[in-house]
């Protein structure tokens, strides 16, 4: 019997490592995951995500550390006995095989009748909606449909834990849309515990409960997207997630109660921040600013962050636009307006090489010491 | 008229030449070759060079060879003997060449590389000179003989014991040669097809709970059917024809059918009778073949 993890985390990752050669692909990494989460592993191509999935799949043994599933050390648990299942990338459906065949196909290794594995086959037809396409070869249905039934096959067997391996990536953009929300419905409807690897981070953020960032075989940040989001821990967080723009800073002192200034010289002055006690007077810093916490008006805004600048250029994508002022200093910033009224182009807050001010609230900046 | 010629070699005249090279080949060199051998096969023995006429006693077609290759014992005997014996060769060849292939794909690539060459490389010599090769190994004082004489006399009874294994001149020698000739038949194509086949369907299966000869036999095996076949035939079908190997270490008291046509041609100088067992045989082997190439085209169908 293996002893029982040290906290009541479903799934517990403790320190696991991955070394293949030279190259280590997996550093260090330490992660729990509650049950009934859906829990993304996100980051670009070579960061380990891959790997890890693999590691709790048994596809491949940890170097180091230990992987705890519901309190039992999987170490040397080879993957056709562990309750955990995957949905492949490539969907990896059996060519020779029937729908229906390729769903039931882990179920010949459970102890049931022929009825109850019918039932049980006919009870994930309909939870994908495929009922009518039982009898069709993979290659005689369309690629969501073929999601639809490695997504069922993987859950036939009711694992404990589901893997995803870029669940969405092979669908096009309408598709991929409209299965994210069948995806969380699934889940919510089985309960089943879901870990998705993906590179997209807007997948991560509507799928999710919690996700990590990974990078280089480490995990950077763990929390909802709404954290990963607006209290993003470094650089490289806030810059994977969403477009921001950077700007060295420095700690310039504490003018105003609960306000820090900062001297950026890319904005040409100080800007005021919320007073982060951790950073010190006179640290150098970062400081990153969304598009959208950006506010663009002709007029100078009353407070104490408005900066002057010239549009550069201006995506209009039509319920919103992307502006690219360009400041005295040279910097180029990124701003995000909805286009709230409508009109023609006269209409518009500002126009190519228009003179605008920029603005944003102390609170929405994001301040970083690394 | 030649406004139309130019504009349908403008339209489709290189593709219709090109098309037509394997065609023409295979009309001149098989059909045409074949039909004569058809005629042959119902004209009448004749003391005549060419050895057959047509005519005489007979009206044009005389289908006597065709009546003795049923009435005759030894042209069923024969025929009996190539299927028999391709069949084995072509079991084993499948039980050999199935995990070398299998091994193939999931060796490294250099490694692969180099190994496909030493599968490919008994081809470099000639192929008379390997069968010698085995005549050598087989006869009663060759090395190998002795060492499964000894092999032989250690594990049996004293009474059971011999002075050498009589392996030359059997069946056993017959499909021994063919095994080794055609192996690299049967593992070629297996590994074509096995070779294609995507790794991570494997991982699926041993993800859904199959043990790593269950994947073989739910995943594996079943993908690779077409090349099994096309692997079997390539073995089966020359392998029932054989002339060399029979001749060279077979029993010439049970003859295979390729050697019973070559009899007929030479010694027996009954042209019409080798005909009629060349015909029988093409028949013979046409069915499988047309089976196969149903199965294909299904299979083709169906990606």
């Amino acid at each position: 019997m293996a002893e029982p993890a040290p906290d009541s985390a479903f799934l517990r990752i403790e320190g696991v490592s991955k070394t293949f050669g030279t190259f280590q692909a997996v550093r260090d990494v330490t992660l729990s995951v509650q049950r009934g989460e859906i829990f993304s592993l996100l980051g670009g191509s070579g960061c380990g995500k891959t790997t890890l999935l693999r590691m709790l799949a048994g596809f491949e043994t940890p170097s180091a550390g230990r992987i705890f599933l519901d309190g039992r050390d999987m170490a040397g648990v080879p993957p056709w006995s562990r309750p955990v299942h995957m949905m492949f990338q490539s969907y990896a459906l059996f060519p020779h095989m029937s729908v229906e065949q390729n769903i039931g196909y882990g179920l010949k290794h459970e102890t049931m009748t022929k009825a109850e594995r019918a039932g049980r086959v006919r009870d994930m037809l309909d939870l994908v909606q495929l009922s009518p396409l039982a009898l069709r070869k993979p290659h005689q249905i369309s690629g969501g449909q073929r999601q639809r039934v490695a997504l069922a096959r993987a859950l036939a067997r009711q694992p404990k834990l589901l893997l995803l391996d870029e669940p969405l990536a092979a669908l096009d953009k309408k598709l991929r849309e409209q299965t994210q929300f069948e995806l969380m419905s699934i889940q919510q409807r089985t309960g089943v515990t879901f870990i998705v690897v993906t590179h997209d981070q807007e997948e991560a953020m509507t799928l999710s409960d919690r996700i990590a960032v990974m990078d280089r075989g480490e995990v950077r940040q763990v929390g909802s997207p709404t954290e990963i989001y607006e209290y993003p821990a470094s650089r490289f967080v806030a810059s994977f997630i969403g477009s921001i723009t950077s700007m060295e800073a420095t700690i310039n002192g504490r003018s105003a109660e609960g306000r820090m200034d900062l001297n950026v010289p890319a904005l040409g002055g100080v800007v005021q921040v919320r007073d982060m006690p951790s950073f010190a007077d006179g640290q150098g810093v970062t400081l990153a600013l969304r598009p959208e916490k950006l506010q663009i008006s002709k007029d100078r805004p009353p407070g104490p962050n408005a900066i002057a600048g010239l549009v550069k250029d201006l995506a209009y994508f039509g319920k919103d636009s992307l502006y690219r002022i360009a400041l005295p200093s040279g910097a180029l910033v990124q701003v995000h307006a909805v286009n709230l009224r409508r009109g023609d182009e006269a209409s518009r807050v500002a126009d190519w090489d228009d003179q605008v001010w920029l603005s944003f609230d102390p609170t929405s900046a994001i301040v970083l010491g690394d | 008229m030649r406004r139309g010629l130019a504009h349908w070699f403008d339209r489709r005249g290189w593709s219709d030449l090109i098309i037509s090279v394997p065609y023409l080949w295979l009309s001149f060199f098989f059909l045409v070759p074949f039909l004569i051998v058809l005629a042959m096969s119902v004209a009448t023995k004749s003391p005549t060079a060419p050895p057959f006429s047509f005519g005489g006693d007979y009206p044009l077609v005389n289908l006597e060879g065709y009546a003795r290759l049923v009435s005759d014992g030894l042209y069923l005997r024969a025929f009996l003997t190539s299927v028999w014996n391709a069949g084995v060769a072509t079991v084993f060849c499948l039980l050999l060449g199935y995990p070398m292939a299998l091994a193939l794909t999931r060796v490294s690539r250099s490694w692969r590389n180099i190994l496909l060459m030493l599968v490919i490389l008994p081809f470099w010599t000639s192929f008379l000179l390997r069968v010698y090769a085995w005549m050598g190994l087989m006869g009663k004082s060759s090395w190998f003989n002795v060492l499964l004489t000894d092999l032989w006399n250690g594990a049996v009874p004293v009474a059971w014991a011999v002075k050498s294994l009589p392996m030359m001149h059997s069946n056993f020698a017959v499909i021994l040669v063919m095994v080794y000739t055609y192996l690299p038949f049967m593992i070629l194509p297996l590994y074509a097809s096995l070779e294609r086949l995507d790794p991570t369907l494997d991982e699926a299966a041993l993800d859904l709970g199959s043990r790593p000869w269950q994947v073989f036999l739910d995943v594996t095996l079943p993908q690779s059917l077409p090349g099994l076949i096309a692997g079997g035939l390539l073995v089966f079908i020359p392998a029932a024809g054989e002339l060399v190997i029979p001749t060279l270490v077979g029993d010439s008291a049970a003859p295979m059918i390729g050697r019973v046509i070559s009899d007929e041609f030479s010694s027996a100088r009954d042209w019409p009778m080798a005909s009629a067992v060349a015909v029988a045989l093409l028949v013979l082997m046409v069915v499988p073949t047309m089976i196969y190439t149903r199965y294909q085209a299904k299979s083709e169908g169906a990606k």
